[in-house]
């Protein structure tokens, strides 16, 4: 069934924008949170309409002159292609079930209206092909983390000045590629500062100080919906995958190895759950660099295929730890707290969703793992021996946190812990999506492929001297219009 | 119906009982429908009676066709278009190998899972105990029955996780979770070995096929596609991985730490078929050691000394479960000497009998004071104490100091805390220290809340 032909991408990004305005007059928590969950639900239908549309539509494959990958759907401003159609529904979907497993705790200290108004940027962001518009969507994507930080009165020069950092890069980057390709040239130094902004953002080593200070000071929830898209990687994809110089890639492959090895041994020390949670997906995160920077179809769609399942895995991590903390307030991981017999099915989700990180057999993170060593063993034996380590001390990490926050000892408490309904329903959807796609992931892997191809296929085409001109226009960034 | 129908059929039904067990146990835990005692119980026998019958079948059918390779092929899990060479092949193989291997995993698993029916009455981790057993069997099955590497990785690491979660079963106390994660820990070095094993044999070979890989022949016959120093580079990344799980030194620590589950659970899986999976999977790939008489001769030196040390440490033992782990160790470290050697029969059937003779030990053992003193009424005078004669030849000062190397278990995990854990955790301490320092720097002031914060919970009316 081929769904109306309604402007979905649109309405997904607007009609958070339109809840935003219409939550911030609402007095009542409760009220707030019921009408978010009403127009996160709707936007993620949206998001999910739009995927289908592109599946089932006969768009034709985009050609020079746009940064989209594959068929695409949209209109003038915002357009999805076969890379971000799914990013889309995921971030959707993690906005859905982090406003649906706010509880009484959370209610109050939470803003739904400024939750809103960044999921409708995210939306904005994985919609967008055309550069300044991306750029300009990256920038304005910082600010909401940095307003809940300066209305609760907390920190903020650590966050400022890693966001100033990252957005003077975009621009200088930016700016610097236009006015190269106006003297016919393609400016590696405007490549290389893209990159760093694509770096900072991610929170690679050693500019990864910002993500460890933003889950220390915001709301669990504004830091997890903040770092888990993975926002860093899209930039990198769009911006500077299909023209930046091998020297380039390999430089930040293996800088972005060094940081998911470096990030996978600080999980093991820490003694705040938070900060935890931040190093694991810091190694994670890096690691879909890793393979996006082999620059191989099989590496690259290890890394896509990763990239989606590591968003929606340690979403789902990050949402139990979420849940267990508006239980027992700041987690700390060096003593035994206990709570499984209390909340058994949150320690079930706790498992599913950190082994399905780090790649466990019959999850989701499987595929997306194999294909990432598989790649990195052919570009070199070394890296793949690396990647496995950097898995193997996540593995560590994760049951370490299991034990920790589970078991050890028995939980004492004067009221029931058990789950509450909506975390049910967020349990049971992301444990049927890890599991599901776990067993069953030829679908997307085969998609993923095909992005793959065709984004080694551009970049070899762009860094061909005979084809250089050709690729300039279509891939240095200033498409007029993206169909 | 055909036979290659039956066969599939047959197949079919070995591989299905366990995962509809775990599909069933998993659903009802995470949908807060908890199936009752009796429900729980009927369940797995009724899957564990479906599976061992369709694997006593298949086996009854093999001998009277004669076949003895008899390929159940699922098809492609994950296949990447040419020129990739991509694919994740789901295949599962009955041979004269793991079909002995799938009977004894039912036959035992049946068994424990009977007695603990009884041994867990109204415990409260009853459930959590079965679904434990039932990914544990379905681990033990996938493995056993694996056609390629990557299949048996499916099965390794479900073993794994199930196990490290059975030793920390009685998770209200923090020595059995300490000791489970000490499991899960030893475990990912084997997985890491054995990951790294598997995508090297698939950036040598191509595929990780193991019909591919050995030839046409079936088990134990067939001959290696790879080069002996291959087959070396290869074979020893399994060898670090069989060692890891079966306790081999220097990975001996665990098993004695995992005897801090549930007799059931120490039974069947760390004293029967956990340990023995590490020797399964040297039997599995045994033509690659005939490749490599370096590779066969650092199989035969691990297990035999593993069963040097395993035979000292089990004398000195002050509890019977240890005791009889370690007992277990030396037994799994002969089955590895005699895979080196090229007994494979004589590993096989050394597998089959130890793993039923220990189960049977580890299930009488909370019972042995009572079985003493049975002993001691019948004969009228207290036991002789066991003195081996060789022990006159050897002086004071080494009889100490093999005790006292015997006591401490050969010092593997004291070294190992102490040449790498400790540094590992002092350098990222060390890196902690720095990063404070410069959030500190960068913001202007003390960065980390989390060192202040009180982890108190929140008003009870607050979540209510």
């Amino acid at each position: 069934m081929t769904p109306p032909n309604l402007p979905w991408v649109e309405l997904a990004i607007v009609l958070p924008l339109a809840g935003a305005i219409w939550v911030r007059l609402l007095r009542d928590p409760e009220l707030a949170r019921r009408h978010s969950l009403i127009a996160c639900g709707l936007s993620l239908f949206c998001a999910l309409a739009a995927w289908a549309s592109l599946e089932m539509s006969a768009a034709p494959q985009t050609t020079d002159g746009s940064l989209a990958y594959g068929p695409s759907i949209g209109g003038f401003l915002f357009t999805i292609d076969s890379l971000s159609a799914p990013l889309l529904a995921l971030g959707a979907l993690l906005y859905f079930l982090v406003v649906l497993a706010t509880l009484g705790a959370k209610l109050r200290l939470m803003s739904f209206a400024s939750i809103m108004v960044s999921e409708a940027l995210l939306l904005a962001t994985f919609s967008s092909t055309q550069p300044w518009l991306l750029v300009l969507l990256l920038s304005l994507g910082t600010i909401p983390p940095w307003v809940e930080l300066s209305a609760n009165h907390r920190p903020l020069r650590v966050y400022s000045l890693h966001a100033l950092l990252f957005i003077g890069l975009l621009i200088a980057g930016e700016t610097m590629l236009v006015v190269g390709q106006s003297q016919g040239e393609v400016s590696i130094a405007g490549i290389a500062l893209l990159m760093a902004a694509a770096l900072v953002r991610s929170g690679i080593f050693p500019l990864h100080c910002w993500m460890t200070d933003l889950f220390e000071h915001a709301s669990f929830g504004t830091a997890l919906l903040f770092i888990a898209p993975m926002v860093g990687a899209y930039a990198a994809v769009r911006l500077v995958f299909p023209v930046a110089p091998d020297w380039l890639l390999h430089g930040v492959a293996a800088i972005s190895l060094a940081t998911a090895l470096y990030s996978a041994g600080m999980a093991m020390v820490q003694k705040d759950a938070r900060r935890f949670f931040c190093y694991l997906f810091l190694s994670h995160s890096s690691l879909v660099f890793v393979g996006l920077e082999m620059a191989s179809p099989v590496g690259v769609t290890g890394a896509l295929c990763a990239w989606f399942s590591v968003g929606l895995t340690m979403a789902g991590f990050g949402l139990t730890l979420r849940s267990i903390e508006t239980r027992t307030g700041r987690l700390s991981l060096d003593k035994f707290h206990g709570l499984y017999s209390h909340t058994p099915r949150l320690g079930a989700l706790f498992l599913i969703t950190g082994l399905a990180s780090v790649g466990f057999p019959g999850t989701i993170g499987f595929i997306g793992a194999e294909l990432l060593v598989e790649g990195a063993m052919r570009a070199s034996p070394l890296v793949g021996i690396a990647i496995v380590v950097a898995a193997a001390l996540n593995g560590l990490a994760v049951m370490h946190a299991y034990f920790r926050v589970f078991t050890g000892t028995q939980h004492m408490s004067s009221i029931n812990l058990r789950s509450r309904p909506p975390e049910v329903i967020a349990i049971l959807v992301l444990s049927a999506l890890i599991l599901g796609g776990g067993f069953y992931p030829q679908p997307g892997v085969a998609s993923r492929y095909t992005i793959a191809t065709e984004l080694v296929e551009r970049r070899q085409q762009s860094l061909d001297p005979a084809d250089r001109q050709v690729a300039k226009v279509g891939v240095a960034m200033n498409a007029d219009a993206p169909e | 119906m055909s036979i290659e129908t039956l066969f599939t059929l047959l197949g079919a039904c070995t591989i299905l009982a366990p995962i509809m067990l775990l599909a069933l146990m998993g659903l009802t835990m995470l949908a807060a429908w908890p199936l009752s005692e009796r429900a729980t119980a009927r369940w797995t026998q009724a899957t564990v009676f479906l599976g061992l019958l369709s694997a006593l079948a298949i086996l009854a059918l093999m001998l009277v066709t004669g076949e003895r390779n008899v390929q159940f092929d699922v098809g492609d899990f994950v296949a990447l278009p040419n020129p990739e060479h991509f694919h994740f092949h789901l295949r599962f193989m009955f041979d004269r190998l793991s079909v002995p291997f799938a009977i004894l995993s039912y036959v035992l698993v049946g068994t424990i899972g009977a007695f603990a029916n009884h041994y867990l009455h109204r415990e409260s981790g009853f459930r959590r105990f079965f679904l434990l057993y039932a990914m544990f069997l379905l681990g033990m099955i996938v493995a056993s029955l694996a056609g390629t590497i990557e299949t048996l990785f499916f099965g390794w690491e479900l073993v794994g996780l199930s196990s490290a979660l059975l030793v920390a079963y009685f998770q209200e106390r923090p020595a059995p979770v300490l000791n489970g994660q000490r499991v899960w820990s030893v475990y990912r070095v084997a997985d890491a070995a054995f990951l790294i094993a598997a995508v090297v044999l698939h950036h040598l070979h191509g595929e990780g096929d193991f019909t591919g890989m050995m030839g046409t022949g079936s088990w134990p016959a067939g001959e290696c596609a790879l080069t002996p120093n291959d087959a070396l580079i290869v074979g020893l990344l399994l060898l670090v991985a069989a060692a890891g799980k079966s306790a081999l030194i220097p990975f001996s620590g665990w098993l004695p730490r995992a005897m801090e589950g549930p007799t059931p659970s120490s039974a069947v899986f760390y004293g029967a078929l956990s340990v023995h999976l590490g020797a399964f999977l040297l039997l599995r790939v045994s033509p690659l050691l005939d490749m490599s008489i370096w590779l066969s001769a650092a199989v035969v030196v691990l297990g035999l000394a593993s069963a040097i040390f395993a035979a000292m440490a089990a004398r000195v033992q002050t509890d019977v479960k240890s005791a009889l782990a370690f007992a277990s160790l030396t037994q799994v470290g002969l089955i590895t000497a005699e895979i080196g050697l090229g007994f494979r029969y004589l590993a096989l059937v050394h597998i089959i009998g130890h793993a039923c003779m220990r189960t049977l030990q580890l299930l009488r053992a909370p019972t042995l004071l009572q079985d003493y003193r049975n002993l001691e009424n019948a004969i009228g005078a207290h036991l002789p104490p066991a003195r081996p004669t060789w022990d006159r030849w050897i002086s004071d000062r080494w009889r100490l100091r093999l005790y006292r190397f015997s006591l401490e278990r050969g010092y593997f995990d004291s070294l190992m805390d102490q040449y790498i854990l400790r540094p590992f955790v002092r350098v990222f301490h060390w890196f902690d220290v720095i990063e404070h320092k410069w959030t500190d720097l960068l913001a202007g002031t003390q960065s980390r809340e989390s060192d202040r914060m009180p982890t108190a919970p929140p008003p009870a009316e607050d979540f209510v």
